[in-house]
Parts: structure tokens; C-alpha cells; sequence
């Protein structure tokens, strides 16, 4: 054991922490008796009617295996496989982000370069900022009138902020220095922005677009929720709807690896874009 | 009043944070010649690095004018070189990176391959080579990425090279080399340098002249002394030399004594306030027999 290196000893602690989650929940959860054993009275007053409790894991197990066996199906608006509804929400998240980021970004650079532009929108973003983004579905609703339109508009409101705030702060704290190279080597402001102050301030902004990314997920669940017709959210929630806990309990798991897998892409990214002083 | 550099009548003041003015130097004015090797001496504070910045086109000055081969420096330039300080290297960029980038500035139209030649042989000249150069700087030392920095103004062929102290974070014996190696080059390029340091013995194994500054506020660069040992110099050799301790005592006396003494003062209108010329050769015998002290003569322009 003690040849084990660190990385090793944490993940069989890992697998034996699962492990043991994973039993104590399948042992807790009581065994639905056969029609048989009911007494007569139980049959009576509808004991013998499958009752809706929560599904041990064998069962979440097997839903996920008869669910990612078959992922894409489409047998109608309210049959669609996971990887289908998955994909709808990957979709609005992936576009309300690229427009926030296309907006955020550029923005985010000019507010840090100038002090006059932070001031003058500072307290925009100051109170614009502190809104959860759900509150503007009923006003995106209203005036696009689409909801499909108006859960991207939510994903967009939402990822804007880390990111617009990220990159000004790290575009101002860009070093004199640094931005005096280019001065001395005579680089234009449009050079001077892509080769010394986007790569300076790129640690930065990749954190930002990190928190971003982890909002805007989160944020997708409720909407879909709301907006209902597609998405990991509307599924969650129709299969609430259904008493179908194991479809509910698989779809939780795979919101969760969803987002870890977002997550570890922008990681990976700032593990590229990060340098040391 | 023709030199290569010319500064005139240069003044900087900033405010002093009570709401006052501070003055740290008043109408400064010195040249500087083509392919003349000269460091600023003065003390902590004095505006050495304020004048750099504003020889390099980095900062403005209250009023004056600086002139470089007749013309007004108004912003930075890639005729300026500078070597900061802290060496301003680029931390995400390799070491051969580093210097590509100042070499696709300054030469736009090179092809990669001859950028990336060019920056290698200046590398290779201050005694970077191999794996090194494509490291980035965090796994350089100190002395590494001087030189780093050092080629990348070099490479770059400025007409005018600005250091800022640029061996005051080094260890003594890598000093050494690293100042060997910017003779070695400077001797090669002809290339006018403007340096500042705090070592006199720097100072003198590397400067052709010396300006000494009072210290500030209202500091003046009150004298410009002529380094008269022949070069090429070595620092084991120099010492030998029968000028060096003459010159020597004549820069400490300056930084002990006189730069506290000369201090402080405002120029009095209509003074052209250039340095005094020093100029101190003990290899001329005395013209006057009687003359016991120190060949010491200066020489009021
Ligand atoms: N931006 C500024 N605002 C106000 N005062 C300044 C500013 N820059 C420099 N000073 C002042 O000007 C004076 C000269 O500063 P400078 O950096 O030129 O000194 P220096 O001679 O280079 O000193 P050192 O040898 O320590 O580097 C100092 O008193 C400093 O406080
Ligand atoms: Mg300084």
C-alpha cells in the first residue's frame, strides 16, 4: 500500500467511497413486496399499485444502460432520448454563451483599457449583475416571444457578467512593462491588443469564461424547466411529472457529468493559456 | 551643441501628492555622441530613470526637448532601445520567441526563417544556445533572462540603446559576465549606449564618460567626466591603471559629498546648466612641476 503513489491511494479511496454510498442506498431502500405475499387487505386499499419511492441503484443502472443504448431516438414531443435532449440543452447553452462571449469579450477590453468607459459603465454592470437570470424570463418571453429564443436570451445574461468583468480586470492589470515592450517596439493598438495584451490577460479572461460556462449550465436546467418542449430541463421535469424517479435520478447523474465535462474543457484551455511570471 | 543625442533645458515635475509641485530636475541639458558608451550616476531618487524614460519616448517631460540625429523624440521608437529593469520579457513566449518578436517588428518583411536566424545569433552571442532558447523565462535565472533581454535590444540594431540599471538584480560574478559580454558586443556594433547604474566600478569599466548627478529634488547632472583608461578593458587590468583610482575617488567624493552639497538649489535663469567637464589623465605628466595634486582640470564650456 505504502508503494501506492498519491494520485492511486485517491482513487481506490474513490471507488470504495461509491461503492459503499452505493450500497448503503440499495439496502435502504425496502424491497417492494410481491403481489402474493399482499394480505387482503393491502389489495383492497391499492397497497398492490406500484408505489412511486425512490429507485435503488440497480434500477438507475439499469435505466441508464436501456437509456445510453439507445440515445437519439425520437418517438414524438414527449419520448425523446436523453442524448437528444442532452444535445437541445448543449445547444442553447453553447449559443447564448457564444454571443455573451462575443459581446463580453470586446467590451470587456475596452473597459479595461480606458478608465473612462469602467466608469461610465460600471453601474450598469453593477446593477444588471446582481439580477438572477430567470427573472428576465418572463420580460424575454414577452418581447421575443419565442421560447426557445428567450432560454438562450437567459443563457446569454447570465454567462455575460464573469466574463465581461474577467477580462476587464485582467486587460487593466495588464503590466506597464509589458505594454511598454510593445510601445518601444513600435506595434500598432490592434497589434498591441492580440500579441502582448490578450496573451497577458488570457489566464484571466479563460477563468472567467470558466465561471461562465458553469452558470449558464446550471442556469439551463431551470430554464427548460420553465420554457418546457425540449432540453435536460423539460425532461427532468416531465419525468417528475410521470412519478418516473429513476428517469429523474439517471438525468441528475448526467446533468452532473454534462457540466463536469464543460468544465474540464475550459480547463484544459486555461491550462494552455496560463504562463508564469 | 551638435551631438548625436541632444537633450536641452529638459524639466520634469510631478505633484508632490500635498497638493504641491515637486521639481525633480530643472533644465537639464548634455549630449551625447555617435557611438559613445555613457552611464548616468546619481542617487536613489534623483530622476535617473525619469530622464530614461523620457530619452526613450516612453514618458513626457514638464518642458525641454530631446533630439536624436537632429530630430525630436516624441514617442517611443524602435531606433531607442531599452532594457528595463526588471528585463520585461514576455512570460507566456519562449527566450527565442522573445527576441523574434522585437526582430518581426523592426523588420517586417524578413521571412521566418531569417528572423529566426537572426534572433538565434543573438542569443548565441550573449551565450544562450541549444535547448535554452526555447524556454520560457520563468525557467531562466536571473542572469539568463538579462541576456535574454540584452539580445532582444541588441538584435534589433537601435541607434540608441537605453539600459536602466540593467545588472542590479545580478549576482557579482554573473555581473561580470554579462558586462564582459556587453563590451564584447558594443565593441562590435559601434552602437551609442545610455546606461544607468549605481556600481562606480560598472561604471567605469564600461563608460567612455560619466554624468554625475546631485541628488534631488532640483537635481542636476552636474558633471560629465571623461573615463581616460584605453580600451579595450578587463576588469582585472583596469584596476592597474594609473587613472582608475584618481577617477574612482573623484565619483566617490562626487556621491559622498558633493552631490549632497550641490543639491537643492533651483537653476538660476539664463544658465545653460551643462555638466562640468572632467577630465582626469595622470598618465600626462604634470605641466607644472609644482603641481602636487591630482592632474584635475576641468574645462568650463
Ligand atoms: N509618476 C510619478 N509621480 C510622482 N513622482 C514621481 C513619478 N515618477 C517618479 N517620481 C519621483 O521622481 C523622483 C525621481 O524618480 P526616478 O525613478 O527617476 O529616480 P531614479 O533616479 O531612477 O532612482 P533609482 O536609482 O532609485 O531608480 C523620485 O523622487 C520619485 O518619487
Ligand atoms: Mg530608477
Amino acid at each position: 500500500m505504502g508503494t501506492l503513489s498519491e494520485n492511486k491511494r485517491a482513487a481506490l479511496l474513490s471507488i470504495l467511497l461509491l461503492f459503499v454510498g452505493l450500497l448503503v442506498w440499495e439496502m435502504s431502500i425496502p424491497a417492494q413486496k410481491a403481489v402474493g405475499e399482499l394480505t387482503e387487505y393491502e389489495l383492497l386499499t391499492g397497497g398492490g399499485q406500484p408505489k412511486a419511492g425512490v429507485p435503488p441503484p440497480s434500477q438507475v443502472f439499469a435505466k441508464a444502460w436501456e437509456q445510453l443504448s439507445d440515445p437519439f431516438y425520437d418517438a414524438g414531443p414527449n419520448d425523446k432520448g436523453i442524448g437528444i435532449q442532452i444535445g437541445y440543452s448543449i445547444y442553447r447553452v453553447l449559443t447564448g454563451y457564444l454571443l455573451a462571449a462575443l459581446i463580453a469579450i470586446p467590451l470587456g477590453f475596452l473597459i479595461g483599457m480606458s478608465s473612462v468607459a469602467y466608469k461610465a459603465l460600471n453601474p450598469f454592470i453593477q446593477v444588471l449583475r446582481p439580477i438572477s437570470p430567470l427573472a428576465w424570463m418572463p420580460l424575454a418571453l414577452f418581447i421575443i416571444q419565442d421560447s426557445e429564443a428567450s432560454a438562450i436570451f437567459v443563457i446569454f445574461i447570465c454567462s455575460i457578467w464573469p466574463m465581461l468583468i474577467n477580462t476587464a480586470f485582467g486587460v487593466a492589470a495588464v503590466r506597464e512593462d509589458w505594454v511598454n515592450v510593445a510601445r518601444t517596439h513600435e506595434l500598432g493598438s490592434i497589434k498591441t491588443a492580440f500579441t502582448v495584451i490578450l496573451p497577458a490577460a488570457a489566464p484571466t479572461i479563460v477563468t472567467g469564461m470558466r465561471i461562465s460556462i458553469g452558470i449558464a449550465w446550471l442556469v439551463i436546467v431551470a430554464a427548460e424547466m420553465l420554457v418546457g418542449g425540449t432540453g435536460i430541463g423539460y425532461y427532468v421535469w416531465n419525468e417528475w411529472n410521470n412519478l418516473d424517479l429513476t428517469s429523474v435520478i439517471f438525468s441528475i447523474l448526467m446533468i452532473g457529468v454534462v457540466g463536469m465535462l464543460l468544465d474540464a474543457a475550459f480547463g484544459f484551455l486555461q491550462r494552455r493559456v496560463t504562463y508564469i511570471e | 551643441m551638435n551631438s548625436f543625442l541632444s537633450i536641452e533645458k529638459l524639466t520634469q515635475r510631478f505633484p508632490d501628492g500635498a497638493g504641491d509641485e515637486l521639481t525633480v530636475f530643472e533644465d537639464a541639458s548634455f549630449g551625447v555622441e555617435k557611438g559613445e558608451f555613457v552611464v548616468i550616476l546619481g542617487h536613489s531618487g534623483c530622476g535617473k530613470s525619469t530622464i530614461m524614460n523620457i530619452l526613450a519616448g516612453l514618458a513626457e517631460p514638464t518642458s525641454g526637448v530631446v533630439k536624436m540625429d537632429g530630430e525630436l523624440v516624441r514617442g517611443p521608437s524602435l531606433d531607442r532601445g531599452v532594457v528595463f529593469q526588471n528585463y520585461s520579457l514576455l512570460p507566456w513566449l519562449t527566450t527565442l520567441k522573445n527576441v523574434t518578436f522585437g526582430v518581426q517588428a523592426r523588420y517586417p518583411d524578413w521571412s521566418k526563417a531569417k528572423v529566426i536566424a537572426h534572433a538565434t545569433e543573438f542569443l548565441a552571442m550573449v551565450g544562450l544556445e541549444g535547448d535554452v532558447i526555447r524556454r520560457k523565462p520563468s525557467q531562466l535565472s536571473g542572469g539568463m533572462r538579462q541576456r535574454v533581454s540584452i539580445a532582444r535590444a541588441f538584435a534589433n540594431h537601435p541607434k540608441l540603446l537605453l539600459l536602466d540599471e540593467p545588472f542590479g538584480a545580478l549576482d557579482a560574478l554573473t555581473r561580470g559576465t554579462i558586462q564582459d559580454e556587453l563590451l564584447k558586443i558594443w565593441g562590435q556594433m559601434e552602437q551609442t549606449v545610455f546606461m544607468i547604474t549605481h556600481d562606480i566600478d560598472e561604471a567605469i569599466l564600461l563608460a567612455d564618460r560619466i554624468l554625475l548627478m546631485t541628488n534631488g529634488p532640483f537635481a542636476r547632472v552636474a558633471e560629465s567626466v571623461e573615463i581616460t583608461i584605453p580600451r579595450p578593458r578587463n576588469r582585472t587590468e583596469i584596476i592597474e591603471h594609473p587613472n582608475y583610482y584618481a577617477i574612482r575617488n573623484h565619483l566617490v567624493q562626487f556621491l559622498g559629498k558633493r552631490s549632497k552639497e550641490l543639491s537643492g538649489q533651483p537653476s538660476t535663469p539664463g544658465e545653460t546648466n551643462r555638466p562640468t567637464q572632467v577630465r582626469i589623465d595622470k598618465t600626462i605628466p604634470a605641466d607644472d612641476p609644482e603641481d602636487q595634486q591630482p592632474a584635475l582640470r576641468a574645462v568650463n564650456s
